[in-house]
């Protein structure tokens, strides 16, 4: 899982109109975009309801919201996932900070998990479901393989780019391995560490919401998926944003934290 | 990324310890299994594993469906290739188009797309068209995004010396912006095309259509749990084998 790198320009002009340029642009295409939907919509080109009213969109949000049982598929989910990044992220840690310290356990191993970790992870799912069961336990496991790669592999490539003078520090303290972990390696590597973090919360919750719409009996992607059985395009749509919007969201958090640890450190 | 390199270039010993945990693992596996400490219904031993894979390759046509989903991977990458290059080049033509979208493709790049699957079956059916067009939104975000970082980050020598040469915009597009930003743009290519057969082979399991994704699928209705295990080893094995050639093709093509 390579990181997609964003080239950010500014541009400063000496006066600044009332509205940005900018703004103006991204204030027409949303408003185009949307309007092309909606002609969509009522042209009756597409089948009924594939392309349903923006109205019919924003009243299934409302309806989703509004309904208690929601609630509890969401509550389901955030659990599934949470679980999930807490083993297989706290295992992607060890694991990497093992691989990261050791030239030899690296080059033995690392290159199995270099290449394992791009294969699409819900082919295992089978296995998850004789292993765990039909009911989260094999979700929380697909989430849990899922966000290890991407954490073990960015602690281990962290680790070994730490500046070596923090390491020399650290020993002519005397520090114990606890301590050369906690005071020395982690804050030193957190960036990595946190946008392993970031990656792997993207594919937990891949993985975890496929689990859930393959087979399962409640969780959002077993709504999503009720939804497209019973052909309830609104709430599809509906819970698709949900989800949308969780996901980015999370994203950009953590992304934030990232910049916020860079900052800091100069 | 390098990290594969440079253990592909180290001493035996290395690759003997990881080689030999492999087997030591799966023999522990194999005794385990026949002292019948673990169910064989949720774990076969691994000899049965290998066993079973010449019959997914006879009986299953595992290399058709191979051929099937690279078909698929390959159309989609071909798709993605020619529009996620295109709209990067747009982006950096016209700076306030970029200036408005690109923390949106950036969003996009992380979104889970994958999840809309349900949203392509309903549009273009359960068919190769819905695979296709899942494995197309998956991987151009990340050429977008990649095409444009090339290109903005061309040397401003570069372009001062097509500039001084008096070239049009489009030859300058040509012989100077494009060239210089091919390295990037592979680098995109790669990770697009990766993230578009991670999501062709899993849709495909999901909807259980199509290549090798149904091949698994497949197995595990008819609950074969050896035949289970051996498709997901083969899958597996083909993508590594997959990731090997992409990168050795990378290289090759990357002009340095």
């Amino acid at each position: 899982m390579a990181e997609t790198g964003v080239t950010t320009t500014q541009v400063r002009e000496p006066a600044r109109p009332f509205v940005q340029p900018v703004t103006l642009l991204r204030i027409a295409l949303i408003v185009g975009i949307l309007a092309l939907w909606e002609a969509l919509s009522w042209s009756g080109l597409l089948f009924r309801d594939v392309v349903p009213s923006l109205l019919a969109i924003g009243r299934a949000l409302i309806d989703t919201f509004a309904d208690a049982g929601f609630y509890f598929h969401l509550y389901t989910t955030t659990y599934e996932i949470a679980l999930a990044m807490l083993i297989g992220g706290l295992s992607g840690l060890v694991v990497g900070l093992l691989l990261g310290g050791s030239p030899l356990l690296s080059k033995a191993y690392e290159v199995y998990l270099y290449y394992l970790g791009p294969c699409p992870k819900i082919i295992f799912f089978p296995l998850m479901l004789l292993w765990f069961g039909v009911g989260p336990g094999s979700k929380i496991a697909m989430g849990a393989i899922s966000c290890f790669f991407p954490i073990a592999l960015n602690t281990a490539g962290g680790m070994r780019e730490i500046d070596r003078i923090f390491i020399r520090v650290g020993r002519s303290f005397r520090a114990n391995t606890w301590q050369m972990v906690t005071k020395i390696y982690l804050p030193a590597m957190r960036y990595p560490v946190i946008n392993g973090i970031r990656l792997g919360l993207g594919v937990a919750l891949i993985g975890t919401l496929l689990a859930e719409t393959k087979l399962s009996n409640r969780g959002m992607g077993f709504l999503v998926i009720q939804a497209y059985e019973f052909f309830r395009m609104p709430e599809m749509y509906a819970l698709l944003i949900i989800l949308f919007v969780i996901a980015i969201g999370a994203n950009a958090l953590i992304g934030r934290m990232g910049g916020i640890a860079t900052i800091k450190r100069a | 990324m390098s990290s594969a390199t440079a253990i592909a270039r180290s001493p035996a010993l290395p690759f003997v310890l990881g080689v030999g945990t492999l087997v030591v693992a799966l023999a522990i596996l194999e005794l385990v299994v026949s002292l019948g400490l673990v169910n064989p219904f949720v774990m076969p031993m691994p000899t049965e594993v290998f066993a079973a894979l010449p019959r997914l390759i006879v009986e299953e046509h595992a290399f058709q469906r191979f051929l099937l989903t690279a078909t698929e991977a390959l159309t989609a990458g071909l798709l993605v290739a020619i529009v996620g290059i295109a709209a990067g080049a747009l982006l950096y033509r016209f700076v306030l188009l970029r200036q408005a979208t690109e923390t949106w493709v950036a969003a996009a790049a992380s979104a889970p797309t994958v999840l809309l699957y349900p949203l392509f079956l309903v549009i273009f059916g359960r068919n190769s068209a819905t695979i296709v067009a899942m494995g197309f939104v998956a991987g151009l975000a990340p050429i977008i995004l990649k095409t444009l970082e090339g290109l903005c980050t061309t040397r401003s020598v570069l372009i001062n010396v097509g500039r001084s040469f008096n070239l049009t915009p489009s030859q300058q597009f040509r012989k100077i912006l494009f060239p210089a930003a091919l390295p990037t743009i592979f680098v995109g290519l790669r990770i697009g095309l990766i993230f578009t057969m991670l999501n062709i082979v899993g849709v495909e399991f999901l909807i259980n259509f199509g290549g090798l994704g149904q091949l698994i699928n497949e197995m595990a209705d008819r609950y074969d749990i050896p035949g289970t295990y051996a498709a997901i080893l083969f899958v597996v094995l083909v993508s590594v084998l997959v990731f090997i050639l992409i990168e050795r093709l990378e290289r090759w093509l990357r002009p340095e």
